[in-house]
């Protein structure tokens, strides 16, 4: 009776035997993503040397540690900005009908389906000194010399822009075309110029999706790795804080450090996230009227 | 989904500076784009290229070369196998959870979402490390259980996420009524759900099967000498340079691209990419 009565409680607040279906999904998060990170939080305050802060003090006292948080942010932080920001122009040109629309939106998911690692290949071959663009330059007039775009902080740059442009471009798109163009129509019946009608209605109803394609594109460059390793300089101008992560972990075997810099690595990530999407808590959060 | 059928405004015949500024930034973006991907594929097929706009000649040995050199038949097994078990097992743990994530509301229906956002909105590098450290401690690592294993952390969520709207354009009196006439809830999956989610099953199997060929990092930090994927074989062969010959790694590029391009064209038949993207963004309520 009682387990009855029970059951009838539970099931009223929502419980009941349902949500096993939840179970495995769960339990593969809990083993394969919270487990480990708890074990490398737990690892990183367990070094050989220095007491239970020695890796974060480690990591922050040597300067050639330390400066890969600004290198990493110095890369990734333009990159998304200027993916962002050149997305939001030409998406909204595009955002009607036109013809060949579906063909552009398709080659514009190629470079995402790329990966890194060919786009670093394709780099090298294309901006390098006797590659195609320089060759180009040259024979136009405009350079005596092959400018150097490899090997160094440009190539990076340019290879998260190659991935990176498209994606945001997509994501910008989708919620252009989600914002009801009546709204804009009224606004031009009652005069508003086109500037006006972007600045009013348009801009403030798309900042919200702004702030998620803005923090998408950031943890896509935050991570970059093995394009920094193949186009960049990985010594020197791009060492970047995953780079530093993956040689203390993997060729020092120093687990504890290479642990804490994830930590630093994951703590500097959501932090600029948590930046951004704490702005756009600031802004209009509700419907934009169009398709949902 | 309703497209936007009219024009916003009539517009001018003659296209405005502003336009051509937008056009001429995409067809800037396009070339270099198509200039980064041509001089990979040029570079695959040319005989000897120095300093000239294209190679002297021509040749196929490149592909035979990369074939052999690389071991490319056990690579792209081990990334067929690799990407089947993702595939296979982020599906099937994935969409009973997010029936139960659309479906249902329960304490703590924001911790769990937030749980399976997290992976998601983490680089991979920062979870691969602790992750591959665990599984090297339970020995998983370095077979093609532990790319397996890693591998299903962000999947298991993008599975989640693709299926959500998908569930929820299911009327649920229809789950309703069969449930009236005496099915359980195994017969409702089996029998009305699955054959009204195929399309979104299939979907989502497609965007993980390219997300699993294409993700670098994990199995990068997972992977041992004979559980590489090809990105990762690409990679070693691209950072061991002036050991194989330039051309070799590019033909190697080109097959991985073509593998690539082979999965985005089936998934573009299946999905229109601005579509998802709108869909998806209702969920993080």
């Amino acid at each position: 009776m009682t387990r009855v009565a029970l059951r009838h409680r539970l099931a009223e607040r929502g419980i009941d035997r349902q949500l096993w279906l939840l179970v495995p999904g769960l339990a593969c998060v809990l083993a394969l993503f919270v487990y480990p990170f708890a074990y490398g939080i737990g690892l990183s305050f367990q070094p050989a040397q220095g007491g239970v802060f020695g890796a974060y003090r480690e990591f922050f006292t040597d300067a050639y540690q330390r400066d890969t948080i600004a290198t990493t942010l110095g890369l990734s932080l333009p990159a998304a900005i200027l993916n962002v920001a050149a997305s939001v122009p030409i998406a909204y040109r595009m955002r009607g009908r036109f013809r060949g629309k579906r063909l552009l939106t398709t080659i514009l998911v190629v470079p995402i389906t790329l990966g890194t690692v060919l786009t670093a290949e394709g780099l090298l071959n294309y901006l390098g000194p006797a590659g195609w663009f320089n060759r180009f330059l040259m024979a136009v007039g405009l350079l005596d010399e092959p400018v150097r775009l490899t090997n160094n902080y440009w190539g990076v740059f340019f290879s998260l822009v190659i991935t990176g442009f498209p994606f945001a471009f997509l994501l910008i798109l989708s919620y252009l075309s989600g914002i009801d163009p009546t709204l804009e129509r009224a606004a031009a019946t009652l005069g508003a110029g086109w500037w006006q009608r972007f600045r009013r209605i348009t801009l403030p109803l798309l900042a919200p999706g702004l702030a998620t394609t803005f923090c998408l594109t950031f943890v896509l460059a935050f991570s970059v790795f093995p394009s920094a390793v193949l186009v960049g300089d990985p010594a020197g101008t791009t060492r970047v804080i995953s780079i530093a992560a993956y040689h203390a972990a993997y060729e020092a075997y120093d687990y504890p450090l290479g642990s804490a810099i994830a930590v630093v690595m994951g703590v500097v990530e959501l932090f600029v996230v948590a930046v951004v999407l704490g702005l756009r808590s600031l802004l209009y959060t509700g419907s934009t009227g169009g398709k949902g | 989904m309703t497209l936007v059928s009219e024009k916003t405004a009539a517009r001018p015949i003659v296209a405005s500076p502003a336009a051509w500024l937008v056009w001429g930034a995409v067809a800037f973006f396009l070339i270099n784009l198509a200039g980064v991907i041509g001089s990979v594929v040029v570079n695959s097929v040319g005989r000897r290229w120095f300093d000239t706009w294209l190679p002297e000649g021509w040749t196929t040995q490149w592909y035979a070369s990369a074939w052999t050199e690389f071991g490319l038949l056990d690579v792209l097994l081990v990334t067929l196998e690799v990407a089947v078990l993702v595939v296979g097992i982020s599906v099937l743990v994935g969409v009973p959870a997010s029936y139960v994530l659309a479906r249902r509301s329960f304490p703590g229906r924001r911790l769990v979402y937030l749980l399976f956002l997290l992976p998601i909105l983490m680089p991979p590098i920062t979870y691969g490390i602790p992750l591959a450290t665990v599984l090297y401690k339970y020995g998983f690592a370095g077979h093609l259980a532990g790319v397996v294993l890693a591998n299903l952390v962000p999947s298991i969520p993008f599975v989640i996420l693709t299926m959500t709207p998908f569930i929820e354009q299911i009327d649920p009196t229809m789950e309703k009524a069969a449930r009236m006439c005496g099915a359980r809830t195994g017969q409702i999956f089996g029998r009305i759900l699955a054959p009204l989610l195929v399309p979104g099953i299939l979907a989502a199997s497609i965007l993980v099967l390219v997300r699993t060929v294409g993700m670098f990092e994990l199995t990068f930090l997972t992977a041992g000498p004979d559980s590489q994927t090809l990105v990762v074989a690409l990679y070693y062969s691209m950072s061991a340079a002036g050991i194989r010959a330039q051309q070799s790694v590019d033909a190697m590029a080109v097959l991985y691209t073509a593998s690539m391009l082979v999965l985005l064209v089936v998934a573009l038949r299946f999905v229109n990419p601005t579509q998802l993207v709108a869909r998806v963004k209702e969920e993080p309520d």
